[in-house]
């Protein structure tokens, strides 16, 4: 059955990322460019033959620093000829958009989707602290605006950060199964021990666990290091049509399922089930679409805009059992590049760059075709869990070396 | 009981929300609720999310609770409130997963626990530039909550 599924005819054919920094100062639409071009460069075609093109979240977000690009602004700047093209922000996370791509791909709309992902939030914020404000006042003059919409039920309460309200799930998860601050600090520990095998990552001097206690508390259990750290950068990849993989550079990496759904609330703070991740009912949905399990995948790429993103991930994915995330991650040994299953090779976003989603998608694809460098995973892995947001938003990617 | 100095961010009073911010003028905590089934909604919504039904009305709560889930935190987002400050989902007791987000106050932040029983206070935040005063439902302990 899994064979009938879309996506089975979909393959990720190229990847590219632009220069990576805290503070670039440059124009994000270069960057994204940059990155765009590389994608289509890696994969053997020329911006002619790209006939489709999807991001996330699209122009017009008033986050500062959210959004480098929109979808109007590279098909126009690379003059592309698109038979289908998509942009926006309320999508299954970050990688809505790579599976709206697979879609379209597979409904046979398109044949070769350009897909990125653009920031410069390290810019936009200055020298402000890691985590991002959420929503906010912009820059009008006369008195403070007034809160509206979602915004209204938390920012007059001071509940203004994601970190706020995720540090809710950290706070209830330990309460419910006992996981602990030491266990938590193990996601950020792993981080940069894998940033400092990757030569882009922002972090990669050595952190100890004394560092992680000695850095501030933001919103607890949440201290500074568990908070993903904002940059400048853009991120592509393209999805081609399986059955024209043969033309291209690369040896494909499949899509072997996907996962989208969202059976709760849409909404950070009504969640059924605090301790529970929406990205659960994308993850079942993924392994519904394929013959493969848990125990197949040789290694995870897994959300870390926050440490406690991570752990709930590998509950939601099956990759441990529900509330045994921080056990299975205690001492480190289990997710380090040598263990059973290696986590956030490259560092992930709290040591590699808020590459928001796009980075874990590259960094499978980098693994699975073997160009890992320093820090490649050893014995050939060939099955990657691939899995990005959190809060309302989340969704997952299952990709298999070779065919 | 206003604040002197900074000023918390509040909500825009809109005729779908008033009721809510405006229900402490008279210490009432309210709640949307479907005249037909009795569910409560929050947010507020056009609608019943069980019968679809648009007969909804605004209802006093007991005002009466549970934390469901608490931050405290530390840095500074805003002008105010001033860190460290509590930052809580409390549950009504009116029904499952009915919850707010607010602050818990009367107490020091290292007393706030999962599961603390908590009734509703409100901090009244005036407005002269003409949008509206606000009364931001707030909670504090009660029962045997140590330091409230
Ligand atoms: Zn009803």
């Amino acid at each position: 059955m899994p064979d009938d599924h879309i996506e089975r005819h979909c393959v990720i054919s190229g990847v590219g990322q632009s220069d990576v920094g805290r503070r670039l100062g440059r124009d994000p639409r270069e960057l994204t460019l940059d990155a765009c071009l590389a994608a289509a460069e890696d994969a053997g075609l020329t911006t002619a033959q790209i006939d489709g093109l999807s991001t996330y979240p699209g122009a017009a977000v008033p986050i500062p620093g959210f959004s480098g690009a929109g979808a109007y602004e590279v098909i126009d700047a690379l003059r592309l000829h698109v038979d289908w093209y998509d942009s926006g922000l309320e999508t299954s996370g970050q990688l809505g958009s790579v599976m709206k791509a697979c879609l379209a791909v597979g409904a046979g709309m398109a044949t070769h989707v350009l897909c990125f992902r653009s920031v410069w939030e390290g810019s936009a914020q200055g020298t402000g602290g890691r985590a991002s404000l959420a929503g906010g006042g912009g820059g009008r003059a006369g008195p403070p605006p007034r809160a509206s919409g979602p915004n209204q039920w938390t920012l007059p309460y001071g509940s203004a950060s994601a970190a706020n309200w995720i540090a809710l799930y950290a706070q209830a998860h330990m309460h419910r199964y006992g996981t602990t601050p030491e266990q938590l600090a193990q996601i950020a520990l792993n981080g940069r021990r894998n940033a400092a095998r990757n030569p882009k990552a922002i972090y990669r001097q050595p952190m100890s666990m004394e560092d992680y206690f000695a850095s501030r508390i933001i919103s607890t259990p949440l201290r500074l290091f568990d908070c993903d750290v904002p940059c400048d950068g853009a991120t592509a990849v393209v999805v081609s049509r399986r059955e024209r993989a043969a033309d291209l550079r690369h040896p494909p990496v499949r899509v072997a399922a996907m996962g989208a759904a969202l059976h709760d609330r849409p909404s950070w703070d009504q969640l059924s089930d605090l301790t529970r991740l929406v990205g659960a009912d994308a993850a079942a949905q993924m392994w519904s679409r394929t013959d493969l399990t848990p125990a197949d995948v040789d290694l995870a790429e897994l959300y870390d805009g926050f440490s406690i993103l991570t752990m709930l991930w590998l509950e939601a994915l099956g990759l441990c059992p529900v509330g045994e995330s921080g056990r299975f991650v205690e001492d480190g040994s289990r997710i380090a590049l040598d263990g059973e299953l290696p986590l956030n090779t490259h560092g992930g976003q709290l040591s590699a760059g808020r590459l928001h989603g796009y980075g874990f998608l590259h960094e499978a694809v980098v693994q699975l075709r073997g160009d890992g460098g320093e820090r490649q995973v050893a014995g050939n892995p060939s099955v990657a869990a691939v899995a990005a947001g959190g809060g309302n938003t989340c969704g997952c990617m299952l990709l298999t070396a070779g065919d | 009981m206003s604040d002197v100095g900074p000023r918390r961010m509040l909500p825009e009073l809109t005729d779908r929300t008033r009721f809510y911010w405006e229900g402490g003028r008279s210490g009432q905590l309210l709640i949307l609720c479907c005249q037909r089934c009795g569910y409560y909604l929050h947010p507020p919504a056009p609608l019943c999310p069980v019968d679809h039904s648009t007969e909804l009305a605004p209802e006093r709560v007991s005002g009466r609770g549970r934390v469901a889930s608490f931050t405290v935190d530390h840095h500074r987002w805003l002008p105010a409130p001033e860190p460290p400050y509590v930052i809580a989902l409390v549950e009504l007791a009116e029904q499952e997963a009915l919850r707010l987000t607010t602050n818990i106050v009367g107490c020091p932040p290292e007393d706030v626990h999962i599961g603390m029983e908590v009734a509703v206070t409100f901090e009244h935040q005036a407005d002269s530039e003409g949008r509206g005063d606000v009364w931001l439902p707030m909670f504090r302990p009660i029962g045997g909550a140590a330091g409230a």
